[in-house]
């Protein structure tokens, strides 16, 4: 594998671990909200608060290691997106800084109001939409390039329904993802009417979350015929994924093996994910910049990648302690809820 | 009606941004090694005050954490879009420790959120305070790495430019330039100092507000303790740093001190006015003040301002912010040490003016840290990247900057005003002694 290509692969390992974390972190605040406000539910509530407490700061962190780890390994990037990018970049950063400190002030401060759980449920559906945005301008046409200016066509990413196909993927593969770990969390919380109404949440989103990615592999194929014929090429992958997906909610009907059937869920994702992300290649922004033209000299690759596989090692004990005692530790989970 | 300039937007709103996070950052760099004194004292000890001091300070510090967590991630994204040219040239030279800081911090978020929700989860109470110490490391590490970056911004070394493009990429070069060790011991000794500051300033408050507990003296006392080799290490620091500016990057030097003529056994020149015909009025001078401090001798040569032509010269102004940051050091050296001495010569060491001067110190501490940062950044203009490129060329062109200005403003007197109410929520009904009963 070229240097350009071990970049780009660990970098959308970040991005697919962004995901995954990030979706069960919006999903929960939404259903928090939800439950809260409708169902005045608080078991769910503080489940969730269990759960996100010790976790949240990691999460943001996959963030910004994506971000700062693309404009390292691939500086044009940084040119190219931060020129075009320079208002709806700011929206989600301002989305992101409200998100995290009044989770922070709620969860820390005890400070627990209707505005706050407000603030942070609409986040939680707000940020992955602006978000999944920058996925669709990555495909191409959205951007023209004359010179030194970078523009945003604002008022054709607002009317195409490729780019409102994908938020709506976004926002119920969060509900989809979030739901079913939080339905197994519940469960090794003892906590069966939780699970069960976590589960329902998580079913009720997931047919509108396949339907999305088929609308959306549709719609790619007027959008951009190249991606597209790429994606037809490695087919079975979408296959697998849709297998997994049924695999999955075959599982959760059964409402038993619920941690099952979130790995089951995670993987279907990583296939998507990783199938879209190959097919995607060799652009970076398609047409303008391919991961071969932006990539940063080979000194400061090695020395990026070093770092990287350093990095790992000492941060996956490290993560693997958290999830040892925060999530698969049932005495800390239980202990918690009957607090 | 003012023409819309990106530049100058840019400029600002990374200024609010950067100055805003800072005092967040410097908390967040300083704060941990607190906690893990008063941690580590409590368990030596067995003295169940420290423990508690530890307690509080952590859960007022994951507040801090958070504030600075959602800024630095504006920052980092800021950077890329405020500043699309000068990241792209970083990100060939200097990516390394911007990437290496994410990942110190990653380290820091891991075990801070560990060391947070395990107190009474060990056997041992050892075992729960060595979590602490990957958070120190981790947010000192975090310190390190970032400074660098600005060390390089001032002192780009580690690459060549043959006609505009980048060649021969060094990135250790490049991070550990002439810049680096007095920028980053700087960087980290005053945010120590800062943050065992801002905690003597409320320990001092307390003691203020008539609250007789012994909590509050211990607190007051360690603070001060370290506060003291803080600040001489600051202001020995500094030292270096002022000769550092002078073997590169003279015209800063000689901008922050209003030198003009280049001469030896040149005098200090502190606060004062500049008028129009460019002659200092009403400063105090201290005679070859400026030449040991830029080269340790009376007869060190100080290059002047005229040696320079002016389109590379930073607004003079930087002169008060350097004279206010180096004001303050002094000031908070001055009164940790007239505290110890007090401690140790049986004067009442809790008297109401040295209170008073400790409680101010905690804002000034602050003050100093922003008039730092400011000078450093104002005073490498027109650079971005000395000698390399300029702000200008750095910028952005898009659209829009000044109307993102306003809504990162208004989101930061937010973030500010409700960050103080709930941290003052989370104290303020604290009765110390009340709390050390009921654990017990």
């Amino acid at each position: 594998m070229s240097f350009e290509q071990t970049g780009i692969t660990f970098l959308w390992v970040f991005l697919y671990v962004y995901i995954i974390a990030a979706s069960i972190d919006f999903g929960a605040g939404f259903f928090s909200y939800y439950t809260k406000r409708y169902q005045s539910d608080h078991t769910i509530h503080k489940i969730i608060q269990r759960y996100l407490s010790p976790v949240w700061e990691i999460t943001n962190v996959f963030l910004v290691f994506f971000i700062v780890g693309l404009v390292s390994f691939f500086p044009e990037a940084a040119f190219y997106y931060g020129t075009a990018l320079l208002v709806p970049g700011s929206i989600a950063i301002i989305l992101l800084a409200i998100r995290g400190s009044y989770y922070a002030f709620a969860a820390y401060g005890g400070r627990e109001s209707k505005f706050y759980t407000f603030l942070y449920g609409a986040t939680g559906l707000l940020i992955p939409a602006s978000l999944s945005t920058v996925l669709t301008i990555a495909l191409g046409g959205f951007i023209t390039v004359e010179g030194e200016l970078v523009v945003l066509n604002y008022v054709k990413l607002f009317t195409s329904p490729l780019a409102w196909s994908i938020v709506l993927l976004a926002i119920f593969s969060v509900l989809f993802i979030s739901g079913s770990f939080l339905a197994y969390y519940a469960v090794r919380a003892e906590d069966s009417d939780s699970a069960s109404i976590l589960r329902r949440y998580a079913l009720r989103s997931a047919l509108p979350t396949i339907a999305m990615g088929v609308i959306v592999f549709l719609l790619l194929r007027d959008h951009n015929p190249e991606h597209y014929s790429k994606l037809v090429d490695i087919w079975w992958v979408f296959a697998l994924s849709v297998l997994l997906f049924i695999a999955a909610l075959a599982l959760m009907m059964t409402g038993r093996n619920d941690g099952t059937a979130f790995l089951l869920i995670s993987l279907q994702f990583a296939t998507a994910f990783f199938g879209y992300g190959a097919a995607h290649l060799p652009y970076l922004l398609y047409p303008y910049l391919s991961i071969y033209d932006g990539f940063t000299n080979e000194t400061m690759a090695f020395a990026l990648i070093s770092v990287f596989a350093a990095g790992l090692a000492m941060l996956i004990p490290s993560l693997y302690l958290v999830l040892k005692l925060f999530l698969f530790d049932a005495d800390y989970i239980r202990a918690l809820k009957n607090r | 009606m003012v023409e819309y300039d990106p530049v100058l937007y840019s400029r600002l709103l990374t200024g609010l941004t950067l100055g805003f996070h800072v005092i967040f950052a410097t908390l967040g760099v300083g704060i941990p090694l607190m906690i893990a004194l008063a941690h580590w004292l409590g368990i030596r000890r067995n003295d169940d005050h420290y423990i508690l001091m530890a307690r509080r300070w952590a859960k007022g510090f994951i507040v801090i954490v958070a504030v600075g967590v959602v800024t630095g991630t504006a920052i980092a994204l800021q950077l890329s879009l405020l500043w699309p040219n000068f990241m792209r040239v970083a990100g060939h030279t200097i990516g390394l420790p911007m990437f290496m800081e994410v990942f110190a911090f990653f380290f820091e978020a891991i075990f801070l959120g560990l060391y947070l929700y395990t107190w009474d989860r060990f056997k041992s109470r050892y075992t729960h305070f060595l979590l602490l110490i990957p958070v120190v490391i981790g947010s000192t590490a975090s310190a390190f790495f970032i400074s660098t970056v600005n060390a390089f911004m001032n002192a780009p070394y580690g690459f060549s430019m043959v006609e505009g493009v980048l060649t021969d990429v060094n990135p250790l070069a490049a991070m550990f330039n002439p810049a680096t060790a007095t920028k980053i011991s700087h960087v980290i000794i005053s945010s120590y100092l800062t943050s065992a500051f801002v905690l003597a300033a409320i320990a001092a408050f307390h003691l203020l507000k008539g609250r007789t507990s012994v909590y509050h003296k211990k607190a007051l006392h360690l603070t001060m303790t370290a506060g003291v080799i803080f600040a001489i290490g600051t202001i020995l620091i500094g030292d270096f740093s002022g000769k550092y500016l002078h073997y590169y990057q003279p015209e800063k030097l000689a901008a922050a001190e209003w030198h003009f003529e280049t001469e030896s056994e040149a005098p200090l020149i502190v606060g004062g006015i500049l008028n129009s015909d460019g002659e200092v009025k009403y400063a105090i001078e201290i005679p070859y003040a400026l030449s040991i401090l830029a080269g340790g001798t009376i007869d060190t040569e100080v290059k002047g301002l005229n040696e320079f032509p002016t389109e590379n010269l930073p607004p003079l102004w930087i002169h008060y912010l350097f004279d206010g940051m180096v004001f303050i050091g002094m000031f908070l050296a001055a009164v940790s040490l007239l505290y110890l001495l007090a401690q140790r010569m049986k004067w009442t060491a809790f008297k109401k003016p040295l209170l008073m001067a400790i409680l101010a110190g905690g804002p000034l501490a602050l003050l100093a840290v922003e008039s730092g940062w400011i000078f450093s950044e104002v005073g490498r203009q027109p650079w971005i990247i000395y000698g390399v490129m300029t702000t200008e060329e750095a910028a952005t062109v898009s659209q829009h900057v000044d109307l993102m200005l306003v809504l990162f403003l208004i989101l930061y007197i937010v973030l500010g005003f409700t960050c103080i109410r709930v941290l003052r929520g989370m104290f303020q009904h604290d009765d110390i002694e009340q709390i050390l009963k009921q654990r017990k």
